[in-house]
């Protein structure tokens, strides 16, 4: 441990230069959107895309222990999983597909149009996109309503019911391991329906850059990764879809 | 199951002795002599690697092998064996004798009889554990779980809860009272007997009514309950299962759950209704139902 | 004197500089800061735990109180001090250096992961404030969903931001690694440091979302009443046990395996020898990292799970033990021939794989079913994982924060008050920890506060063992401190070692290295032609 002054840091290797002409400073200049830490706009684009994987492997893993908890149960209770599925209201369930099945259709036109530098049809599509992710909180909305005002909420008030024309209150006799399906109910579609907040969050930040022209045909980074949650957020969706709503199609109670 | 834990003790020893004297050994050894010195240039060696792959790998398979053969045994209580009945609560051990003494954090046993405790929970998990007879099961609300020992030298033995339950978890504790069977007689007999699990059972299947459905002669609405428990049952589905314990239980907690065949899914679900002991004295009321060896 | 030069630590200046930072090195230190203050609230925690036990009567905390100290030091502990301690200081660190980049992939990122990790921080002390909680870090349904009255969901928030901060730390390791490599680095040129965290990272990905949507259904059944896990509604308290485990058991080797990849340089460098056996090493850690999901079921052999499931999961679980011998053999088989030095950092090294040979050794009992029975829920459980987490893990982190204090603060330690550090810390150790491996045989149980008066000789020793590893820790605490001021300057390579970071300056600058690395060589290659070494 020799006192005084460092070494200069020897570089293994036999190429004492500078290695390869790193792109970052002097010739050629570099994209203004290139980072410090890469070599090349390629690369930066390459780690963007695996991060936005490597992240929606964990939301995979973040869904998945509902999903388990979802499995076991209707192993265990196939017939309180139908007689509930059947209290769900299928059509709007079903509208809620059709409606994020075209948003993620107009995210992927958003993503083309910078791909072919159109601002205005980026601009449209985000647009169109957040219409569509909106109309589904809209609807989800209008569900859970429906839902409180048949109690089917679990916990204390949990009181299966419908409410005839005539005004007496018919109860609905739902078998045991129906609360544990409304439960798992609405933790999946509240956490689904948190995620599509946060994706229409992150789609006002990308119309606010695209207005801005910042994407181009040679970057457009952030549009493709926030394309990537978009469309897993849409996938999830179609997965809870038959999961929860279709299953008590052949349940004669 | 101190056999397997004294040879697991020689051979992580043997290991640990010769993993520590090498590391000590070499680290003296091969001291640095000089202050730009290096080691000198070596690889690897597929062989060793295979070597301290395989022999680790066999070892570990006889531990495994002879742990499961132990668990097995653990698990499975032999069919004479005396039956008590256990139920855990915040913060104490309700015991129950097959003639009807109750115990509170005590449990009275006579040596050289297996004994197979039934285990219940009425709030939340806990563990019923012995170590002098090096066995402990949980107290799972909702399920009936089993553990059985048996006593070889009379004395004084430990029982702890051994499950994490709140304020009171240390204070869970108790003694097993291993006795002559001569003591263990005269105990019971002074024992105050306010019925055995039996006879609460049968007042609960009267008070409950399932009387009304099940009837001995096969005429009511529900299947006929005699020589039912441990056999096996064919359900509306098309499964067959055994019905233990735990079928039992199920059966009046969550009754459409596993409706039998040729029988319609009209009784009533009692989830909530009965506490953990009812439901294992019911239990014990239907398991005493044999058929009549001659009539 | 030493040239004026600017490493990261002097540019640029100031308090904003430092908390709006993006730069890796800064980032690993500003975790350094807030991970030891972690882990000093947690180790008040378990002197409260020692103290207490020192009777057998309750005498000093109330029942309520002692269950609450045991909890809080099992969720700090493991939540905001093992799961980040080495990746998030040390990994931080040297990962981008290791690998011959400027940076991690996500610069900002890494920043948010620290923000996450302080704000979990101040919600576990805010519940501290209010009381704190008494589920356990295990939080055990039904007692944590109806049982406890403290504040379990505020604490659940906690953690959950603290996974999150852990989430983004693994995410960004996992993309540095694949995408950010120095030209020449290829995969098995990589130093095990590197395969190590790369391993840990994997399972952070995986593993900390369930335990993070478990956690929610907890809070969701004490605030919403969605009783997934109530009994009373058919749900099964035991599906709990199994969503917790399935995270917490890899949680484990997120704990471990960085240590062991410290481990593997720190031999390589204290005998200036090749690890023997690169590749069996680093293969090892990515088959712990798998095979480690696939254990969970051992800590449930007596919780009612089916005889058929343990089997599956205790055969697993001896198959796991299989890796982290091979590596403990590799490490040995280093030392052989190799010119080893005694200097501090050895001193880990050789406490490490001493304790963490019993450690794992004990994992075996635990696993062989039928022996479970017995020990389940005892203080050999608590002995066992102490051996690995304590003996292991913290001796690595020890060891390598010795052995990279030189390069991360530019500044030497005293070499004579390290080994009293690591002697003080090993002895201690032991004593604490030893004799609950015999307590717990004897049966006694876990997060008991009282207890029959025959244990009271063995927790005795432990309570004095428990001071002597407090006064280790404090040690080296001080002398760790005094030398940032008073230290003497270090040199670029203080150990003469092989590494693409001591290729750098001491402590680097800001980019990491004044000329981009191009590698053409193996991982520690110290006898391309039987030559010595440059030192300093």
């Amino acid at each position: 441990m020799s006192a005084g002054g460092p070494h200069p840091p020897t570089v293994l290797g036999s190429s004492a230069h500078g290695g390869l002409a790193v792109a970052g400073h002097g010739e050629g200049g570099h994209h203004p959107r290139q980072q410090h830490h890469f070599y090349t706009m390629g690369q930066q684009l390459e780690a963007s895309i695996l991060g936005m994987w490597v992240f929606l492997v964990t939301e995979v893993m973040f869904f998945g222990g509902m999903f388990m908890a979802y499995i076991v149960y209707r192993t265990w209770y196939p017939t309180a999983w139908a007689a509930s599925s059947n209290q769900l209201n299928v059509i709007m369930g079903a509208i809620n597909t059709g409606v994020l099945i075209c948003s993620s259709l107009t995210m992927v036109l958003a993503v083309r149009s910078a791909q072919v530098g159109s601002r205005a049809g980026q601009i449209v599509n985000l647009i169109l996109t957040m219409m569509f992710g909106s109309t589904f909180l809209v609807v989800k909305y209008f569900e859970y309503a429906e839902k409180f005002h048949h109690g089917l909420v679990p916990g204390p008030n949990f009181n299966p019911h419908h409410v005839l024309p005539d005004g007496t209150i018919e109860h609905i006799a739902l078998p045991l391991g129906s609360q544990l399906y409304f439960s798992l109910y609405f933790m999946m579609t509240g956490i689904h329906a948190l995620h599509m907040i946060i994706g229409i969050g992150i789609m006002l930040v990308m119309l606010r850059w695209a207005i801005k022209g910042r994407f181009t045909p040679d970057y457009y980074n952030p549009l493709e990764v926030s394309g990537l949650y978009w469309h897993f957020v849409d996938i999830v969706w179609i997965f809870l879809f038959p999961l929860l709503y279709l299953l008590g199609y052949n349940y004669r109670g | 199951m101190d056999l397997l834990y004294f040879f697991i003790v020689a051979v992580c020893a043997f290991f640990a002795v010769l993993v520590v004297a090498l590391v000590v050994f070499f680290t003296l050894k091969y001291k640095r002599q000089s202050p730009n010195e290096v080691g000198a240039d070596i690889h690897g060696s597929l062989a060793l690697e295979l070597l301290w792959t395989a022999i680790p790998f066999v070892l570990s398979l006889v531990m495994f092998g002879w742990g499961a053969e132990l668990f097995f045994k653990l698990s499975r209580p032999p069919a004479d064996s005396m039956e008590i009945v256990v139920v855990g609560k915040q913060w104490m051990w309700k015991v129950q004798h097959p003639e009807g003494v109750r115990e509170i954090n005590e449990l009275h046993v006579p040596i050289g009889v297996n004994v197979r405790i039934s285990l219940g929970s009425e709030d939340v998990i806990h563990d019923f554990f012995m170590p002098a007879f090096r066995v402990k099961m949980d107290a799972v609300p909702g399920k009936i779980t089993t553990l059985w020992f048996q006593a070889t030298l009379p004395g004084v033995y430990h029982i702890f809860c051994s499950q994490y339950c709140g304020t009171k978890h240390s204070g869970m504790v108790g003694q097993v009272f291993a006795m002559q069977p001569q003591d263990y007689a005269a105990w019971l007999a002074g024992g105050r007997a306010n019925g055995t699990p039996v006879e609460m059972g049968h007042k609960l299947f009267a008070d409950y009514q399932c009387a009304t459905c099940h009837k001995e002669d096969r005429t009511g609405r529900g299947p006929s309950l005699v020589g039912v428990a441990g056999s096996a049952v064919q359900l509306a589905d098309g499964r067959t299962v055994v019905a233990d314990d735990n079928y039992l239980r199920e059966s009046i907690v969550n009754s459409q759950s596993k409706v039998v065949s040729g029988f319609q899914p009209i009784m009533p679900t009692f989830q909530g209704q009965i506490s953990e002991e009812n439901l294992m004295q019911l239990i014990a009321y239907i398991k005493s139902l044999k058929p009549a060896a001659s009539k | 004197m030493t040239p004026e030069r600017h490493s990261y630590l002097d540019a640029p200046y100031g308090l904003k500089a430092w908390l709006l930072t993006k730069d890796h090195k800064r980032i690993a230190m500003l975790y350094l800061i807030s991970i030891t203050i972690f882990f000093a609230l947690g180790g008040f925690f378990a002197a409260g735990i020692r103290l207490e036990l020192l009777t057998p009567k309750g005498d000093l905390l109330t029942p309520d109180l002692y269950n609450k100290f045991f909890s809080m030091h099992g969720v700090i502990m493991v939540f905001f001090f093992l799961v980040p301690s080495i990746p998030a200081t040390l990994g931080n660190f040297l990962m981008p250096i290791m690998v011959g980049a400027k940076d991690l992939a996500f610069p900002r990122i890494n920043l948010i992961s620290w923000y996450l990790y302080v704000i979990g921080g101040l919600i576990a002390l805010t519940v501290l404030a209010m009381g704190g909680i008494d589920t356990g870090w295990t939080f055990y349904t039904p007692y944590s969903t109806i049982g406890s009255s403290t504040n379990v969901s505020l604490a659940i928030i906690g953690v959950f931001v603290a996974g999150f901060s852990s989430i983004l730390t693994g995410f960004n390791f996992i993309v540095t690694v694949h995408r950010m490599r120095a030209p020449g680095m290829t995969w098995f040129r990589l130093p095990l440091f590197v395969w190590a965290n790369y391993a840990t990272s994997l399972v952070m990905i995986l593993g900390t979302p369930v335990v993070a949507i478990t956690l929610c259904m907890v809070a969701a059944e004490r605030t919403l009443h969605l009783g997934i896990f109530d009994p009373k509604l058919g749900g099964d308290p035991v599906l709990f046990q199994h969503l917790f485990w399935f995270y917490s058991h890899p949680a484990v080797y997120i704990m471990i395996l960085p240590g062991m990849g410290v481990m593997s340089e720190l031999v390589a460098a204290m005998s200036r020898k090749q690890i023997f056996g690169y590749s069996f090493v680093a293969a090892s850690s990515l088959a712990i990292a798998i095979l480690g999901f696939l254990v969970w079921g051992h800590h449930l052999f007596v919780s009612s799970q089916s005889i058929y499931a343990g089997m599956v999961f205790s055969i697993i679980t001896m198959l796991v033990a299989v890796p982290s011998a091979v590596k403990t053999f590799n490490w040995a088989a280093t030392m052989y021939k190799g010119s080893v030095s005694w200097e501090s950092p050895t001193y880990w090294v050789v406490g490490f794989m001493g304790l963490f040979l019993v450690g794992g050794l004990t994992g075996l009992f635990l696993a062989s079913m039928g022996l479970d029975i017995h020990l389940h829920d005892t203080y050999f459980v608590v002995a066992h994982f102490h051996y690995i987490m304590v003996g292991g893990a913290i001796m690595a982190y020890m060891g390598g924060l010795h052995f990279w204090w030189p390069k991360m603060t530019g500044k030497l330690y005293n070499e004579s008050l390290a080994k009293v550090s690591a002697i003080l810390v090993f002895v201690g150790f032991n004593l604490t920890f030893g004799p609950q491996f015999i307590v717990g045989y004897l049966g006694m149980p876990r997060r008991y506060h009282t207890y029959p008066d025959e244990f009271q000789v063995w927790n005795v020793a432990s309570t004095l063992g428990a001071s002597i590893l407090g006064m280790g820790y404090m040690l080296a605490f001080t002398y760790l401190v005094y030398s940032i001021f008073k230290g003497e300057a270090a040199p670029a390579n203080p150990w003469g070692a092989k590494g693409l970071e001591w290729t750098t300056t001491s402590p680097p600058p800001t980019f990491n290295f004044d000329v981009d690395p191009v590698v053409d060589e193996p991982a520690y290659n110290y006898n391309p032609t039987g030559k010595g070494v440059h030192v300093g």
